[in-house]
């Protein structure tokens, strides 16, 4: 990144804390990017002659003599079709080996799309998951995490959607991602033969925490670039938010904001908010669907990281490892996709909200079945076979290792609900009962 | 009016996010809009702390850019809407700007559109004449907006009396040409046209008194009209955690409560919701008017990647557009998704300024300013005798999901009307997640309103709802004593008394926001289906063993279902009634 003639160089640095120093200099502009010693760092703060620097890299070893230069302009991303196929860092610097990419250069988290200038989302988003497609469909234009707690493969489930979901450019923004997670990524796309619509910024758990606050928006001002330029359908991985957020708690305690819940800024709504409603269909064709991962501890989902999340997302997608079957499911009662209204039995056959309610119903009875069992009460018939058909519903549906197209999915509900009960007992409309009912053989 | 020169002006100091301090040259004053030139644009802000020579303003915009010495020049006025003719089926952003007119698919900085359009041509009929006595809020004339009768007033910022020297003549007239010439008490004339101004912080007060509610507004909900009525004039909130089906059920109440004029203000929430209102509002008909709801709606849409100060600003803005149609006697409802949003765009501010913080790291002042904003809401008795009502219904989204917590708490002391939407019903789908136990309105014990209800609806309703609870709490305690006991450790009368409570849970507190029937159901026909569910109730049954009463009770649900997703009196309706009264007969002791 080359900087601006005739500017001037700082050299008094008057604090300097673990994330952020501070200086005395003047014209500089809020968000303006600046350089510490060759580390980059952007403005956060100005009181006057004071400014204080974010610096990305971390401040160890940075002296109070530090050659300070700023820039003139925020942060930026050169966008063209050249973005394509390649890995960058935070900065939005090749890490593959290759050349710089020239293009158009555009400053990261720019303005949101106006409200009445979206569209409703409408398309379906396929990924033969039957815990996904079937009971919490995706939608383009959605954002939506997967909650999971750190020992899940949430980065396989991902890497499979994505390379599943038709699309035309998935971006990846990696943060924290340990250096086996990012070299599978690159496997996956690679050994799928789609490196060449895969953009990725990463920043690994060797790279400073901090650097992390610029990846989302790096990822999100190319997914405008293909979505708004070339009317393309992108989807954004982002993974993991919690290390996003975790790296947010570490800047704004390092500045003495007064700290909220869990010790998270009282802005984290807002900043996650920002990031999310870069989701969005637009009237023209291009879409952007976020699909996150949000990482847990213990599963509770009533810490301010996944809280915040959730009330900004349109859903979440709950990873549990289902012990009777010994394998990772998505857990239909805690899982919630918000848009799946606007396509199931629309652009789905017709029974797919029955059969999905139904099938949900039945696997509740099963749970209350197992309550039982556990405190000892005797179980009925009917309990003995809602635990016979939770166990193949988790099997042959909710597992994650499913891959089929969803009129098969709905096959398979249809089989299960004739294996196991009368049509009376499942409680389906008439008419579908009639259609779709097994015959027996 | 102009007096440009004399303007304050100030200078940049210093900026942390939206916060920027200005170093002022003259006398401000707290709530002064001032702006901002960055460039090319102006960016509108507001002094929200003044210390010494210099203001403290949050910017309704992203600061990005903005440097020590930019110029700044100071408004003399507070944060203000525009009222007029036209505000029905516009979209707003927060601060009351044109969505529609603004250009491009983003949002530019500075972008600062219109709220009203003034070159259409409005048909226009005085009521008032020459020489009479008037008062702020008295009403001059009237014109046709979307088939309401929109008043145009005596501007609410006229103090003292009036007399009435001219009104035009019936006729098309634009917003800003002169339809009255009015006389103050020095007899100098003051033109009015039909649009005036009025700051978004300060109450609209132009009326007589402001007596308690006491009327019904329907809502089409049976879990709320029934159970815990909201009034004309009242105010509700709905707190519940993420996914809990706040906002549909918000969105069912807009569409389907009784009143004249509907205030949305989403309130930094999601965008694709919203644009769920723009979709459908268009299509969707009242079925009282046979209009397209968009035309009784304004939305005010500050989402939550929208600034947040503006964030902050976006529930004023609606609060006072509805005030501005309350006082054309009109029946106004308003609802806010979500105000906890609101209230963290106060303690983001609070937490910049360095202020002292209270519970949670929100403002000590919370309190105060929550119960402030409920209390503007109210029916309201008009100079002329006619009356208007605004009824405010919030949501709450309480971090954790933990009702105590700041905004909750403070909301409980300000709102009447509590619907807490519980994650248990939300987890095993009984919508809406309601709870029918911890819910509360404080209208239905009003005599008030009990009066109104024992004429409008009918002579035994509000027993009938008491006996509704009790049946709901001795359901609860039987269920929990068979959960403790196992089922056959209790005798059958427990599994009775459960499932009569099933009964009306199904029957009367779910009800389906997407089926085209059920999403609505009118008061007159709550009390035909509550009756029928008393009359279950009264009922003795007699079952052999235990495992009778769930399969039982099942298919008498089943026949109410049906009922509730057939047309009120329809011959299908007709026929699951029959039906169900077929299975009573099966059990029912002599
Ligand atoms: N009355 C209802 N009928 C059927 N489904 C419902 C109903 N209410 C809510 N839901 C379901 O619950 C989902 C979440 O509801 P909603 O968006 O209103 O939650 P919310 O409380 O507003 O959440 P948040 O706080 O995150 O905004 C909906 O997408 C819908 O699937
Ligand atoms: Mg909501």
């Amino acid at each position: 990144m080359e900087t601006k003639a005739f500017q001037k160089i700082y050299t008094k640095i008057t604090q300097i804390t673990k994330a952020t120093c501070s200086l005395n200099a003047e014209g500089v502009g809020y968000e303006e990017l600046a350089s510490v010693n060759g580390r980059l760092a952007q403005v956060v703060k100005i009181q006057g002659q004071n400014v204080t620097l974010q610096v990305f890299g971390g401040t160890e070893g940075i002296p109070s003599n530090a050659e300070v230069t700023f820039y003139g302009r925020p942060p930026t991303l050169k966008v063209s079709e050249e973005l394509a196929g390649r890995f960058f860092n935070s900065f939005g610097m090749p890490i593959d080996g290759g050349p710089e990419v020239e293009g158009e250069e555009r400053e990261i988290g720019g303005p949101s799309v106006n409200p009445v200038r979206r569209k409703q989302p409408s398309e379906l988003i396929a990924t033969g998951i039957a815990g996904i497609d079937l009971n919490n469909t995706l939608v383009t234009g959605q954002k939506i995490p997967f909650f999971a707690d750190p020992d899940q493969p949430f980065n396989q489930v991902m890497a499979m959607v994505a390379l599943r979901a038709k699309c035309n450019k998935i971006i990846l923004g990696g943060m924290g991602l340990t250096n086996d997670d990012y070299l599978y990524f690159k496997n996956v796309f690679d050994n799928a033969g789609a490196l060449d619509r895969i953009v990725s910024f990463v920043n690994t758990t060797e790279d400073p925490p901090v650097e992390r606050l610029l990846v989302p928006d790096m990822a999100l001002t190319a997914a405008e670039y293909f979505a708004v330029d070339n009317n393309e359908d992108v989807l954004v991985l982002l993974t993991d938010m919690t290390l996003y957020a975790d790296a947010l708690s570490i800047v704004s305690n390092r500045m003495d904001q007064i700290p909220s819940k869990d010790s998270m800024p009282g802005s984290l709504y807002s900043d996650l908010a920002k990031i999310y409603e870069k989701a969005v269909q637009f009237p023209e064709g291009g879409s952007i669907t976020i699909i996150a991962v949000t990482t847990l501890s213990g599963g509770d989902i009533t810490h301010a990281i996944p809280d915040n999340t959730g009330y900004i997302t349109e859903g979440q997608l709950f990873l549990r490892r289902d012990t009777e079957i010994g394998k990772v499911i998505v857990d239909p009662f805690r899982s919630l996709s918000r848009l799946k209204q606007l396509v199931i039995g629309k652009k789905t056959r017709e029974d797919h909200p029955q059969v999905m309610n139904t099938a949900v119903r039945l696997y509740a009875d099963a749970a209350n079945a197992r309550t039982k069992l556990e405190n000892g009460f005797d179980l009925t018939d009917y309990d003995e076979r809602t635990l016979n058909f939770a166990k193949e519903y988790s099997e042959k549906l909710l597992a994650i290792d499913v891959n089929i197209d969803t009129v098969t999915m709905m096959k398979t509900g249809w089989e299960l609900f004739g294996k196991h009960f009368t049509p009376a007992e499942v409680g389906i409309r008439e008419e579908f009962v009639e259609k779709y009912w097994p015959k027996q053989e | 009016m102009k007096q440009e020169n004399n303007l304050t002006r100030g200078k940049v100091t210093g900026v942390i996010a939206n916060l920027v301090m200005v170093d002022v040259d003259g006398p401000v004053s707290q709530n002064e809009i001032c702006y901002i030139k960055l460039d090319d644009v102006k960016l509108m802000a507001e002094i929200i702390k003044v210390f010494e020579k210099r203001a403290y303003v949050q910017v309704f915009e992203s600061t990005r850019g903005l440097k020590v010495g930019t110029e700044v020049e100071f408004s003399r006025g507070m944060l203000e809407v525009t009222l007029g003719p036209g505000i029905l089926s516009k979209n707003y952003d927060g601060l009351q700007h044109n969505l529609n007119t603004m250009d491009g698919v983003f949002l530019k900085r500075g972008d600062y559109t219109a709220a009203l359009d003034s070159e259409k041509k409005w048909e226009f009929k005085p009521l008032a004449k020459e020489g009479d006595s008037v008062v702020a809020g008295d009403w001059l004339g009237e014109v046709n907006e979307n088939e309401q009768p929109h008043k145009i007033m005596v501007p609410f910022k006229f103090e003292g009396k009036y007399k009435v020297k001219s009104v035009i003549k019936a006729g098309e007239y634009n917003i800003n040409e002169t339809i009255a010439v009015l006389l103050d008490s020095k007899n100098k004339e003051v033109p009015v046209t039909m649009v005036q101004k009025w700051p978004v912080k300060i109450p609209i007060k132009s009326y007589k008194n402001k007596p308690r509610p006491f009327k019904l507004l329907e809502t089409g909900v049976r879990t709320m009209d029934t159970l815990n009525p909201i009034v004309e004039g009242g105010t509700g909130f709905i707190p519940g955690p993420f996914g809990s089906g706040k906002t549909v059920l918000q969105h069912a109440i807009s569409k389907q409560a009784e009143a004249d004029i509907v205030v949305v203000a989403a309130c930094g929430e999601r965008a694709n919701e919203v644009v769920e209102i723009f979709a459908e509002f268009p299509e969707i008909e009242d079925p009282r008017t046979g209009r397209k709801l968009m035309e009784r709606t304004t939305i005010i849409a500050n989402t939550s990647n929208m600034p947040v100060a503006s964030r902050e600003a976006s529930v004023y803005t609606a609060m006072t557009l509805s005030e501005y149609y309350r006082a054309m006697g009109l029946k106004v409802l308003m609802l806010a998704d979500s105000t906890s949003r609101w209230a963290q765009a106060l303690r983001e501010m609070s937490n910049r300024m360095e202020e002292l913080p209270g519970p949670d790291a929100f403002p000590m002042d919370l309190p105060a300013i929550i119960s402030n904003f409920y209390s503007r809401a109210g029916f309201v008795n008009l100079n002329n005798g006619e009356s208007g009502s605004i009824t405010f219904i919030g949501t709450v989204s309480p971090a954790g999901g933990n009702l105590k917590e700041p905004v909750t708490e403070s909301t409980k002391k300000a709102a009447r009307c509590f619907y807490a939407l519980s994650q248990q019903r939300a987890d095993s789908k009984r919508y809406p997640a309601i709870d029918p136990i911890d819910s509360y309105s404080k209208y239905i014990e009003y005599p008030e309103l009990q009066e109104y209800l024992k004429e409008n609806v009918a002579e035994d309703w509000v027993e009938n709802v008491l006996k509704i609870k009790n049946i709901l709490i001795r359901g609860k305690e039987a269920s929990e004593q068979i959960n403790i006991l196992g089922d056959d450790g209790v005798p059958v009368g427990y599994h009775i008394d459960f499932w009569k409570s099933e009964v009306i849970d199904f029957v009367i507190l779910q009800q389906d926001a997407f089926d085209p029937i059920d999403r609505s159901c009118p008061i007159n026909r709550q009390k035909y289906m509550l009756e029928k569910v008393l009359d279950v109730y009264d009922t003795g049954f007699e079952f052999e063993s235990f495992d009778e009463v769930n399969p039982y009770f099942k298919r008498i649900i089943n026949e109410f279902k049906q009922m509730n997703y057939s047309k009120f009196e329809s011959d299908e309706f007709k026929r699951h009634e029959k039906e169900l009264y077929k299975i009573i007969d099966e059990k029912k002791t002599a």
